[in-house]
């Protein structure tokens, strides 16, 4: 008896050694992160000459399943900080942009934050998809960080309808998912006049949900009539079967509110079964005449941030500095908040506050907020949500290529 | 045999326990120095991951590396247990320290019973097929969370809009406590007569059973005990990060884990310690280079078992009562003793 | 009534392309118990491979179908015999890590190469819409269909009747044993992933028919899903493979038809295990005892 419970007592004390074990290890982490801190603090951009520099974090997945966005939205960032830097720095003062790779993971994403804001940014750009940026956003009010994001779309980034409140100190340069499915419902039935319309979108996707349902729910309000809708999950590819059935449903036009790779893979198999009627989509397809032919695509409408062509002197930049056409709508919109920050800076810049300080974050937000700014996807300023304000492009496809129609 | 036990005879009990609890609380003070005097925000934040992570990697080894058996599900029990604790967390008006303990505990005791529902059939099989269907399993978690609230029609888990406004009560205290209490179960229930029986289920499972072990309880025993670290260790990451979303537990989260265990050694805990706290500062450390990360990481897998397949560490674990009994014994005869 | 055909028939060219790819799973599986799970991504390199010839070098279609069942087969070989021959006798759990190890090699080698925006593949040929009665089949479809009963008819005439088939019989039955009887189990093994890889390569052709887009992890969820296929068919069989194919590709469309499309992966999974708990050795496996 004696024996076995000393020896009880005995592995109990060893789990305590090993505990100790792995916190010497956690001790050991720490003095290694350090120097991990600094040897990652690299990757500047605009270094700083001599004079006193401007710090802006960019937040985006560069790498990963979303790196196509990520890039997207950071090489249109990064080119017109380089322009602006190339200007002469805003109040002569260069701006030192620290881009961040998170690749796509909210527990990245906050760990790359948290560096920026010991290295001392003042303001962020960023992020890119829902989840990493809802993150952020938490995280970022506690430091009153002033943050632009290009392309988070789902209403909760800027608005927490929980408590009811506004992020005062997060903004957008997209517009969101009810605005875009309401704008494109109206379109559908006032301009084109379809009063049957079938939906196919990403079920589990913000993004994708939040458009249709907002399209849905404004056609029918509009006299429309909903006759079928359809959902498919993340990574899917075979949407031939949702596609029959809204076939048989017999739509006059089909709304397919999602990313231009799922666009083109629907596009392709709504042509195998027999599905011949025009799709309508969001600013998720600038991007899509890559995946499908001028035959799928014709008759077909979107609403998108930035209508193709609208900006020849951005889309030649973009191309001289990367050396290939932009890819996709996130790049003008990653430009713009870009553009949003820098006219934040200025601002807080114009009141001769010094960078980093508590001040000068608030004059930053200040600034963004009461600001009118002319960018790449229109003119825009922030509503009460910290929302832009600005008019949806319509555009239309000729020859397989995507033209403009109006600003609606 | 007996001449183990003459060493351990060279320390008291209690000594070595005394010994042990102190050099805890001195590495706690030590760490929470470190952490408010030395560290910037940023390694405070890879500090907690770094505990989560060492959580994550020693439950897993006990069915890994003690069972013998491959769950490709690790994931989904994080999930259920950062799901329960989240939701507890978010909704319960308690004080901090007792909701946030409280919604561990029962995020922690949901992976259990999880772990008990999911091991039960599970564990009638083995190798691939027990793989294959914990993946299964992990990934019907990953889409249940993601549709459930459009299925029953209410708000709760929010899919994949994200549950937000989780309480952060992460900290460097409940994170140490929580990896201390884990490796410190785990150690106790492994060299326990249950610990023993579940390694020579491992060993040779017809051989075990032939001597009276019930497999099958042993078996579902000890990987609910793994689901349920899990469970803690995503409660604890869900107060880290204050916002879930169920692509997070995919199955690349349970491969992540996975490797932490296979590198550092399938049945050493430490090498488990280790290897989590290097596979989370390094990628940190190596952000400019992350493009080439999953690629390293699976040229790592490979190499290490075709080269080295018992992980860096081997079954090798740390004790410091046999560092301590050595020194003490060095020079002197050892003599066998018995009870 | 029309509506469940058309959806059959979705169901079924999709799960021939599950069936061809299962059958590849099966075979190495029956041979030396590896679930392989770089199978999937084998069909990956494929597709890859297809759009690379076709769009970057600018040759035809035939090119690029024989280039994409060549890679196949030979980067299956090669992995075989770097990665699991020196693990001939190792356990069977290194076995399956370094599967997984293989697997996330080549699809992060592809991201690293490709990047992670889907590529698409010119179409190999033009496809029509035929209507039969109110529903409508495409040519993909008819081939697709085709393409998988002709490679069963082959596959199975090549392990029934020839040496070679006897030898991979011989050696999935006992190893030491077939050895023994003069048979060269190493390049049996071989032959066997690279049957089973080509398998995977005309399975990637078909694919990128009806699904023309390359995406580094695009092989992932369906390995996983052909792996279930083969399971439920009854592992090591050949016309197991192909009921189990078409069974999951007729239950996903179904589920997707009846509007549960979020859970189709869901009842994929839960096919699986309700199979292995209710009958793991599947529709038509064999039941193995197990020896101490």
């Amino acid at each position: 008896m004696k024996q076995s419970i000393s020896r009880r007592q005995f592995l109990a004390v060893v789990g305590a050694a090993a505990a100790v074990g792995a916190l010497t290890a956690c001790g050991s982490s720490s003095s290694s992160t350090s120097t991990a801190a600094s040897a990652a603090s690299g990757e500047a951009s605009g270094s700083a000459e001599g004079g006193a520099t401007i710090k802006v974090g960019l937040l985006a997945p560069l790498t990963g399943d979303v790196s196509v966005y990520g890039i997207a939205v950071a090489n249109g960032a990064a080119l017109y900080i380089k322009q602006v830097n190339e200007a002469g720095g805003i109040n002569g003062k260069q701006i030192d942009l620290i881009q961040m790779d998170e690749q796509g993971d909210a527990t990245q994403a906050v760990t790359c934050f948290t560096q920026m804001v010991d290295q001392g940014i003042t303001a962020l750009i960023g992020d890119v998809t829902t989840t990493p940026t809802l993150a952020v956003v938490a995280e970022s009010q506690e430091y009153n960080m002033p943050m632009v994001s290009a392309s988070a779309t789902a209403e909760a980034v800027t608005y927490d309808a929980e408590t009811d409140t506004v992020y005062q100190n997060v903004f957008r340069t997209t517009f969101t998912d009810p605005f875009q499915g309401v704008k494109m419902a109206d379109y559908a039935t006032d301009k084109l006049g379809y009063t049957k319309a079938a939906v196919i979108y990403q079920t589990g996707a913000d993004y994708n949900e939040g458009l249709a349902t907002n399209f849905e729910a404004e056609f029918e309000a509009n006299g429309g009539q909903i006759v079928a809708s359809e959902t498919y999950s993340a990574g899917d590819v075979d949407f031939k079967t949702q596609l029959t059935t809204i076939l048989n449903a017999g739509p006059e036009v089909v709304y397919c509110p999602n990313y231009y790779e799922d666009v083109g893979q629907i596009l392709t198999q709504a042509a195998d079964v027999g599905l011949t009627v025009p799709f309508l989509g969001g600013d998720g397809w600038d991007g899509v005449t890559q995946y499908a032919t001028a035959e799928q695509l014709d008759g077909c409408y979107f609403c998108a941030n930035y209508a193709v062509g609208a900006s020849p002197e951005f889309e030649s930049a973009y191309e001289a500095e990367y050396g290939e056409p932009y890819p996709n709508g996130f790049s003008p919109l990653g430009y713009d908040a870009a553009l949003t920050v820098c006219g934040g800076l200025e601002a807080a810049e114009a009141a001769g506050l010094e960078p980093g300080t508590d001040e000068y974050k608030q004059a930053v937000i200040d600034g963004i907020k009461n600001g009118s700014f002319e960018g790449v996807t229109g003119t825009f300023t922030f509503d009460d949500h910290n929302d832009p304000v600005k008019t949806a492009a319509i555009l239309t496809f000729e020859n397989g290529e995507a033209v403009f129609v109006e600003q609606y | 045999m007996s001449k183990a036990k003459a060493k351990y005879r060279a320390l008291r009990m209690p000594v070595r326990y005394l010994i042990n609890t102190v050099l805890v609380v001195l590495l706690f003070f030590a760490l929470q120095a470190l952490s408010t005097g030395v560290l910037s925000t940023y390694q405070n934040k890879v500090l907690l991951l770094v505990g989560i992570n060492i959580i994550l990697a020693v439950s897993l080894n006990v069915a890994t590396g003690y069972l013998g058996q491959l769950p490709l599900g690790h994931a989904g029990f994080m999930a259920v247990g950062a799901y329960t604790s989240a939701l507890f967390t978010k909704y319960c008006t308690w004080p901090e320290p007792v909701a946030f303990a409280a919604g561990l505990a029962l995020g922690a005791a949901m992976a259990c019973l999880f772990g008990v529902l999911i091991g039960i059939p599970a564990l009638r099989l083995s190798g691939d097929y027990l793989a294959i269907l914990t993946l299964g399993f992990g990934e019907i978690i990953r889409i249940t969370l993601n549709n459930i609230d459009n299925v029953l029609g209410f708000s709760l888990f929010y899919g994949a809009k994200g549950l937000k406004n989780i309480p952060k009560y992460s900290d460097l205290l409940s994170v140490f406590l929580c990896v201390v209490l884990t490796c410190f179960f785990i150690h106790t229930m492994i060299k326990s007569r249950h610990g023993r029986a579940v390694l020579a289920i491992r060993d040779n499972e017809i051989a075990a059973e032939s001597c009276g072990i019930q497999t099958t309880y042993y078996k579902v025993m000890a990987f609910s005990f793994s689901a349920a670290f899990a469970g803690l260790a995503g409660g604890l990451y869900a107060g880290y990060l204050g916002v879930l979303d169920p692509a997070s537990f995919d199955f690349m989260k349970s491969i992540e884990i996975l490797v932490m265990v296979v590198l550092g050694g399938m049945g050493s805990m430490l090498g488990s310690i280790l290897s989590a706290t290097v596979l989370t500062i390094l990628p940190e450390a190596l952000r400019s280079v992350a493009d080439y990360r999953m690629v390293l990481y699976s040229i790592v897998l490979i190499l290490m078992m075709i080269f080295r397949p018992g992980g860096l560490l081997g079954s090798y674990d740390f004790s410091l009562s046999r560092i301590i009994s050595k020194v003490l014994s060095h020079g002197g005869k050892e003599e066998t003793t018995h009870e | 009534m029309t509506v469940f055909f058309s959806q059959l028939i979705n169901g079924l060219s999709l799960g021939s392309i599950y069936a061809l790819i299962a059958l590849g799973y099966s075979m190495v599986y029956g041979i030396i118990l590896l679930l392989n799970f770089a199978h999937g991504d084998i069909i990956m390199v494929g597709a890859y491979m297809s759009w690379f010839v076709m769009n970057q070098l600018g040759l035809g279609p035939v090119t690029a179908v024989c280039a994409s069942i060549l890679t196949c087969t030979v980067l299956g070989v090669v992995i075989e015999k770097i990665a699991y021959t020196p693990l001939r006798d190792a356990p069977r759990l290194s076995l399956l890590i370094t599967a997984i190890g293989v697997s996330f090699f080549l699809e992060y080698t592809a991201e690293l190469i490709l990047g992670s925006g889907a590529k698409v593949i010119p179409a190999y040929f033009e496809n029509q819409v035929f209507q039969i009665g109110s529903v409508n089949l495409s040519l993909t479809t008819i081939l697709t269909l085709a393409a998988m009963v002709i490679s069963m008819i082959v596959l199975t005439l090549l392990v029934q009747r020839t040496k070679l088939g006897k030898a991979m019989r011989a050696v999935s039955e006992d190893m030491d044993a077939a050895r023994l009887m003069g048979v060269n189990v190493n390049s049996t093994i071989s032959f066997t992933f690279a049957v089973g890889s080509a398998l995977a390569g005309i399975g990637s052709v078909l694919y990128c028919c009806s699904y023309p887009q390359a995406t580094p992890t695009m092989g992932s969820m369906l390995g996983l899903k052909a792996f279930v296929a083969a399971v439920l068919g009854g592992i090591g069989s050949i016309p197991g493979a192909m009921i189990g194919g078409l069974a999951i590709g007729v239950c996903e469309s179904l589920v997707s038809a009846v509007g549960l499309s979020a859970w189709r992966d869901a009842a994929t999974f839960a096919i699986l295990i309700i199979v292995l708990l209710v009958k793991p050795t599947g529709i038509l496996g064999r039941q193995v005892q197990e020896k101490v």
